[in-house]
């Protein structure tokens, strides 16, 4: 089964609730967690695994070959990203800007513009006993997190079955790369907190979901400290609230030295387990 | 030598645009000829992507020798004005060209 | 007339609440420029009234016309997105997937495709409640963030500070490392860096100054839940030091910007709080340093 986890905004509890779940539900069972939020991956500052493999990962762009170009600007013209332009007689490609639409390549004339791969970012891949940890990580400069979310998908099949559980930490708000990053997903959890800017920045990720069709719950983080507006709108369009977690300094203070969470607080390994019940049950039902 | 500045109009008394490649235009001094031309690149605001590198080749082809802007280009663009061998002096974006100028021209503005 | 520009790499630091808080103690000194796109809540804070709404196009996307179509099927054979497929023998475009890069309607045997500019969102003009003006947007469903739309947003932010003739332009940045906050950085003057004493903040922090370096502008950092972890936040002033960066304030961890939050409020509307006291200072060194530059 796989379950992405997201939220409208950034610093909602994404990446605390993914690393915590993922290595909790481990103690019962084969997990693995993919941390998809490749522009600023996080989760690997609370789970310190041992690596089993590093990959780069590469997307194809445009090589200018010199010795074919008749230099006649086709290329720059087709090009709807300026990530090719011609400077008197040289042809320069910028490679952060190339979408790998091939256009340039395929059309050009003299067949002097051939796609290479080019490094976007690398794949790391941990193991520790029942828990599997899978990084993506762009390249800073990079622009586009869409490839590299396709392609860490990818690899996430190819070395697990759909019968383990696959959690994902998704990319904050509601742009294509979260999109990209939740569209292969049986349930995406929406992690929020009940505060203003948390009620209208989720609500804009249940729209999401609903246009996706993907069914969605909530879970909601520092639950005590805002209005409890949220809850009342759940239970009236019918929306699940998998579990909720208090506000509690020792959370923030365990968090910020990058230490899971439930072995300090007790309170949030009933939280867990809430959530572990309702996407089992979740996956019975599928079935 | 062919001084070229990053601007918000076409004249001396013009402020200057602190960006480069989402620059309004790009005004040229020909020390020479003691002569004025511009080039408006406010087309730029329609372009989502790739502002830096589409101002750059612009300015490749106007064909300076000397750029005076504000921030500095970003990394896209610093490789094309690299070829184009051309004296980039920064720090003018809050400036009129007229006052960029004079800058320059006492040494007052940072090379980048 | 002053541009600065608040970013975190980070979510979740107080970014927007510590820019709106700014936003009340200049009021009409300064224009506000919500580029925090991704995630426009300063609204929330400010109470505008919108005085102006425009609709906001951005890229492309490429449609079929379905009486030239031939259905030969070259569009898809070509596209790298898997945005065009056949639905009741008919191929049609699916917009969330196609990324406007315009390839199919070259080879389009028909000439039935066409490059449309893309509706991206709305941007407005609103008046707020801290007596000054605020440029904001609302993204469409599915849309991308670009530096267009910062570039727009910002732009109309400065020629209404022109005409207004105001002190300030503030900035509420764009999040991540990408397109959008680079546009968002262009043509600042100063860069108020928001970071959190934990270790994320502190990885964040150092990802997104990589980029404030590259544009080389003056900056300062304010050190928001500065007590959570005495250690990293030991790291993160030297990581200032090293970098030459002004450090302006800590914050401690504290309900108080929740709270404000919860009544809609900036935290310096709470008056009497620690915090709204931090944040003031902090807004009074910030003008001092700008006095400097």
């Amino acid at each position: 089964m796989k379950i992405a986890i997201a939220s409208g905004k950034g610093g909602t509890g994404k990446t605390l609730l993914a690393t915590n779940l993922a290595s909790y539900w481990s103690e019962r069972q084969s997990v693995v967690l993919t941390d998809i939020d490749v522009e600023e991956p996080n989760d690997a500052l609370f789970l310190q695994l041992p690596k089993i493999a590093q990959e780069e990962r590469f997307k194809f762009i445009p090589s200018w070959d010199s010795t074919r170009c008749t230099l006649c600007g086709q290329c720059q013209e087709v090009c709807n990203y300026h990530a090719i332009i011609q400077l008197g007689t040289e042809i320069m490609v910028f490679d952060e800007l190339c979408h790998s639409c091939y256009a340039c390549s395929e059309l050009c004339p003299a067949k002097a513009l051939p796609m290479v791969p080019h490094k976007i970012g690398e794949l790391t891949h941990y193991h520790h006993a029942n828990l599997s940890f899978v990084e993506s990580r762009l390249e800073i400069g990079e622009e586009q997190a869409v490839p590299l979310i396709a392609q860490t998908h990818r690899y996430v099949d190819d070395h697990f079955s759909k019968d383990h559980v696959q959690l994902f930490d998704c990319p904050p708000g509601t742009s294509c790369p979260v999109i990209e990053a939740t569209k292969h997903a049986d349930f995406v959890i929406l992690i929020t907190e009940p505060t203003p800017f948390g009620e209208h920045d989720v609500k804009l990720a249940m729209q999401t979901m609903h246009q996706m069709n993907k069914p969605f719950g909530l879970v909601i983080n520092r639950a005590d400290v805002g209005n409890s507006d949220l809850l009342a709108y759940c239970k009236a369009n019918t929306i699940p609230v998998l579990a909720t977690i208090p506000f509690d300094r020792h959370i923030a203070e365990a968090y910020a030295q990058g230490l899971l969470v439930y072995e300090q607080v007790p309170a949030v390994k009933p939280a867990l387990d809430q959530i572990i019940d309702f996407l089992q049950a979740f996956a019975i039902n599928q079935k | 030598m062919k001084i070229a500045f990053t601007t918000k109009g076409t004249e001396w008394n013009s402020p200057m645009d602190a960006r480069f490649g989402r620059t309004e235009f790009i005004v040229i001094y020909d020390e020479e000829t003691n002569t004025l031309s511009s080039f408006d690149n406010r087309a730029i605001e329609n372009e989502a992507h790739g502002a830096g590198t589409a101002t750059s080749k612009k300015l490749f082809e106007l064909k300076p020798d000397v750029l005076i802007t504000g921030n500095g280009p970003g990394q896209n663009a610093a490789t094309v004005l690299k070829k184009l061998n051309v004296k980039i002096f920064g720090g003018a974006g809050e400036m009129t060209m007229k006052e960029a100028y004079e800058a320059y021209q006492s040494s007052d503005l940072a090379m980048l | 007339m002053k541009e600065i520009v608040i970013i975190s790499g980070k979510g979740g630091t107080g970014k927007t609440s510590i820019t709106a808080s700014f936003a009340m103690l200049a009021g009409a000194e300064a224009v506000v420029a919500d580029c925090d796109v991704d995630a426009a809540d300063m609204h929330l804070l400010m109470q505008p009234n919108s005085v102006k709404e425009e609709s906001f196009y951005s890229g492309q996307l490429a449609v079929i016309d379905q009486d030239k179509c031939i259905q030969c099927g070259q569009c898809a054979q070509v596209c790298r997105f898997d945005a065009i497929s056949v639905h009741d023998d008919c191929h049609v475009v699916n917009p969330v997937s196609c990324d406007g890069c315009g390839y199919c309607p070259r080879v389009c045997p028909a000439d039935a495709i066409k490059m449309e500019e893309r509706k991206a969102g709305s941007w407005y003009i609103s008046e707020t409640k801290a007596n000054n003006r605020m440029v904001h947007a609302a993204l469409d469903i599915g849309a991308e963030n670009s530096g267009k739309l910062v570039a727009k947003v910002k732009n109309e932010a400065k020629a209404l500070a022109k005409q207004q003739n105001v002190r300030y332009i503030l900035v509420d940045g764009s999040p991540g490392i990408g397109c959008p906050v680079q546009s968002s950085l262009s043509g600042a003057n100063f860069v108020v860096l928001v970071t959190e004493s934990t270790l994320s903040g502190l990885h964040d922090l150092q990802r997104v100054y990589a980029l404030v370096k590259k544009f080389r502008i003056k900056a300062g950092c304010i050190i928001n839940k500065a007590d959570l972890n005495e250690m990293v936040h030991e790291q993160i002033l030297s990581f200032l030091a090293m970098e030459n960066i002004h450090h302006i304030a800590d914050i401690p961890f504290d309900r108080t910007f929740t709270d404000a939050l919860v009544a809609g409020k900036t935290v310096v509307e709470l008056e009497s709080s620690l915090v709204a006291q931090q944040v003031k200072r902090a807004w009074e060194i910030i003008k001092d340093l700008n006095q400097s530059v």
